[in-house]
């Protein structure tokens, strides 16, 4: 027997119940900890749903904060929020800095005049800066975007959950959406308590981190599905014991392969995308922790009817083939 | 462990075609200069010796499609323009006035005396002298109104018209401004495009977006400033008789005459008729040109029609000043010295030299029908995207290395095959999105990336079911058999879920956000097949050259 690299032991016998006050009551604790930092912290929102400018700029010479606010200040400007942004892949001398402006109540995006402005008094602190990107949101598209994002992700959520009820049972298809939910709102609370930046690609995230984390529920239910067929009697807390047990090593597999990828992403891919990189990476570890152990939790909790369950489709292995 | 001929074939070729495909996007500057060297000289219909060097980069008969690189990787302005289709309500109901007048007027006895009143935009008040008869004046008004032609407007006409006491209130219908609107917006995208085309950059994306909305990226054009000084000039041209010339901005104008700023005196104002003689719509022509002093001009031509209607005010009205008015500006306002009857003309003005230039433009390309108010403006520059493209094609190396050392690591050759499925399917991607024109933005970038992660979920799942046939029984082709069989439901569950995703993604989000959806379907479709597929026959292969007895996976 070569060598291989082993997760998981080759047979586990693990009760994923048996902290479930612990695994499950701490999922809940963690949600309502989410909610509470969404609407006390509230969210950092970009541009796309706050409207405004962001200006960034790139100089040779180092970013002085205090310099660029000093320029800025006798503009007459809305909030204007100055950071700098590191990055490994910069070379020695990049220095880059990103400059949001509030939008004021117009439906306008920021003036020309106004960038003009604002790009003449940095330059005049600078003269090696550039101005790399400069992004202007109007307040009316924004409002929309917000709509349209809370949308999308019911949408979503309400699409996987059809999907799922066609192929399994509602139980399934329920337990595996709220536990979706679970992830995507725990992401949100992360990004409201450390006040990052929320713009339209984390929705594009929180998307994606939808479609990833049912991955690995659905994988584990189809096992469930199996199992249920071949020991009728097992008590469903013990099935379901098992077929997490035996779908682990696959569980860990994948999450490690999509973690190393996205953590590659997130180290390399430049700070543009290291928003969006974070919270496919946050997502794919509470999704893995969610499909092990939240989504049947809830299964269990609202039970399931085993008692007319056809043997002809279910189990073989063409249950998934041709429904 | 056999597969059918024709299967194994249509896989190998699936594969061959699909890197044939990808393979012009490892050449990418060939084979855009290639490509567009090929466009111009179809285009001109003769070539320069440095159009066919750039032709003899990439041969003609391979495959030359790109993957687009988005905005966000290219550099370049985007932007957002709402088109404010209730400026053209009040043209309509403004052109409306005359025929209204003539109409009423021809009953003048019964109607009595017409007069139109101060109203909101887009609506006609009329006063009749005698209401008695209001009912006769709403039938001639109503006898004005024509049918509008939609699909679903049908018996409706194109205005209401109502009355209360001594007034007649006509308005556009519902049909009728449904019609417009969607005219206005046609209209609006093809004077877009005439005008980013004038420029000559490339491959711009105008598209109607939402009712009202006009989405605008054009890459490489250094700001959207620059873009916005282009399309945004509504560039509405008219020649309007002069009633009177005034320092006071507050002065009253009278009825159906405007006060508008004299463009190259501040502080004068023009008092003109609000109602056009000619208007830029009757232009056939416009160059740049210099006046009789050397100053730079626009000279124009009109059609047939707007030269009949020139040459007869000018004839009508030597000695007296008409107004040439460029988006509620007076430009000039010359004296008519003679009839100008030939239709050509020459606008002058204290323009420098570019602004002569791009007024031709405008003019030629023809006037926007309404304003444009931009919500959403972005500029990125090209070396930002080039710092993205850098980025993301590290993050993708070193993902792809590391994911394969890992799946090496825990499956042995098994994983090696999953490798190289992986590569192929690298390979598969690149070539649908070139295949299909997509566009790679910067979260598309991603996409491919976490692809790579979750490509590799398909032989996952295979290789554990494998694994645990192989401890219930030994017999390796039966065990992977089964392992593909099982696994099957699974892999088609989990993967329809994240395509149920994609499509929501597609379907909501715009410009990058889309081009994470694209990549992230292919990706699904494309690791689908060959983690499925491409991994069996290889393992097929392998097993019909080793013929092992026992496996390890």
């Amino acid at each position: 027997m070569a060598w291989r690299l082993r997760l998981a032991p080759e047979k586990t016998n693990i009760d994923f119940f048996r902290y479930q006050w612990l695994t499950f009551g701490g999922s809940i604790a963690l949600m309502l900890v989410a909610f509470v930092a969404w609407g006390v912290m509230g969210l950092n929102y970009g541009i796309d749903f706050k409207g405004g400018t962001t200006i960034r700029t790139e100089s040779t010479t180092p970013v002085d904060i205090g310099v660029y606010r000093g320029a800025l200040a006798p503009l007459p400007l809305g909030d204007v929020s100055i950071t700098e942004v590191f990055d490994p892949g910069f070379a020695p001398d990049q220095h880059v800095a990103m400059i949001r402006i509030s939008a004021l109540d117009n439906t306008q995006s920021v003036t020309p005049e106004v960038i003009q402005q604002v790009e003449d008094a940095l330059v005049a602190v600078d003269p090696a800066i550039s101005f790399t990107s400069v992004e202007s949101v109007g307040p009316k598209v924004s409002g929309e975007l917000v709509w349209s994002s809370i949308l999308a992700v019911a949408i979503t959520s309400v699409g996987i959950l059809l999907y799922i009820w066609l192929r399994f049972e509602w139980q399934f298809a329920l337990g595996g959406v709220l536990a979706l939910l679970h992830d995507v709102f725990i992401t949100i609370g992360i990004f409201a308590v450390f006040q990052l930046k929320f713009d339209l690609t984390i929705i594009a995230a929180l998307l994606t981190i939808l479609g990833y984390s049912i991955n690995d529920t659905v994988v584990v239910f189809d096992r469930l599905r199996e199992n249920l067929v071949k020991y009728k009697t097992m008590p469903l807390r013990d099935v379901m014991n098992l077929s997490v047990n035996e779908t682990l090593s696959r569980t860990l597999m994948t999450s490690i392969t999509t973690l190393i990828a996205v953590g590659s992403m997130m180290v390399f891919g430049g700070d543009v995308i290291r928003g969006f990189s974070f919270a496919i990476f946050m997502g794919v570890l509470l999704g893995t922790y969610s499909s092990v152990y939240v989504a049947k939790n809830i299964v269990l909790m609202i039970g399931l009817d085993r008692s007319d369950k056809p043997k002809s489709d279910q189990g073989n292995q063409f249950a998934g083939i041709d429904a | 462990m056999q597969t059918p001929l024709w299967k194994t074939i249509l896989i190998w070729g699936i594969c061959a075609a699909g890197l044939l495909y990808a393979l012009p996007n490892l050449f990418y500057t060939r084979v855009e200069q290639h490509n567009d060297a090929l466009r111009a000289v179809e285009l001109a219909g003769v070539s320069t010796p440095d159009q066919d060097a750039a032709i003899a980069q990439w041969p003609n008969w391979l495959p030359s499609g790109l993957v687009n690189l988005g905005l966000d990787l290219r550099g370049g302005a985007h932007l957002l323009a709402e088109v404010q289709v209730a400026d053209v309500y009040k043209d309509r109901i403004d052109g409306l006035w005359p025929d209204v007048r003539d109409a009423l007027r021809s009953e003048r006895d019964a109607i009595g005396n017409v007069r139109r009143e101060p109203s909101d935009p887009g609506v006609l008040k009329v006063k009749i002298g005698n209401p008695a008869n209001m009912a006769r004046a709403v039938e001639l008004v109503r006898a004005l109104a024509q049918p509008v032609v939609t699909l679903t407007g049908v018996g409706q006409t194109d205005i209401e018209v109502s009355a209360q006491g001594d007034t007649i209130t006509v308005q556009l219908s519902e049909a009728e401004r449904a019609a417009t609107d969607s005219r206005t917006i046609q209209q609006s995208l093809e004077i877009i495009r005439r005008r980013v085309d004038e420029v000559g950059t490339r491959e711009p994306t105008i598209q109607r977006q939402g009712t009202d909305r006009i989405l605008i990226q054009v890459p490489g054009i250094g700001s959207a400033a620059e873009l916005k000084a282009l399309i945004g000039t509504t560039a509405r041209l008219t020649f309007n008789p002069v009633r009177g010339r005034t320092s006071d901005e507050n002065a009253d104008p009278g009825s159906r005459n405007v006060l508008l700023p004299a463009a190259d005196e501040p502080g004068m104002f023009y008092i003109i008729e609000q109602t056009p003689v000619v208007s830029g719509e009757d232009l056939v022509d416009a160059q740049p040109a210099f006046d009789q002093n050397g100053r730079p001009a626009v000279n124009f031509r009109f059609n047939p029609s707007g030269a009949r209607k020139f040459g007869d005010y000018t004839a009508a009205n030597i000695g007296q000043p008409f107004a040439i008015v460029l988006d509620d500006e007076v430009i000039s306002a010359p004296v008519i010295q003679s009839a100008i009857p030939g239709g050509s003309g020459i606008i002058t003005g204290s323009f420098t030299i570019e602004e002569s230039t791009d007024l031709a433009v405008l003019l030629r390309a023809g006037a926007l029908p309404a304003e444009l108010i931009f919500l959403e403006e972005r500029t990125i520059g090209p070396e930002l995207g080039q710092d993205s493209i850098d980025a993301g094609r590290v993050a993708a190396v070193i993902a792809m290395i590391a994911v394969s050392l890992f799946m090496f690591a825990s499956y042995g050759l098994f994983g090696l095959f999953a490798n190289i499925a992986l590569a192929i399917n690298m390979g598969l991607l690149f070539g649908a999105l070139s295949m299909i024109g997509g566009t790679l933005t910067l979260p598309g970038i991603a996409g491919i990336v976490l692809t790579i992660g979750m490509a590799v979920d398909a032989n996952v799942l295979v290789f554990e079911r494998i694994r645990e046939e192989l401890r219930g029984q030994k017999n390796p082709v039966r065990a992977i058999e089964i392992g593909y069989e099982r696994a099957m439901s699974a892999i088609v569950d989990a993967n329809l879920t994240t395509l149920i995703t994609a499509a929501v993604l597609f379907s909501f989000g715009a410009g990058p956000v889309r081009g994470f959806a694209v990549t992230l379907a292919l990706g699904i479709i494309t690791s689908v097949f060959t983690a499925l597929l491409v991994t069996k026959q290889l393992i097929a292969l392998w097993y019909g050259w080793r013929r092992p007895r026992t496996i390890t996976v």
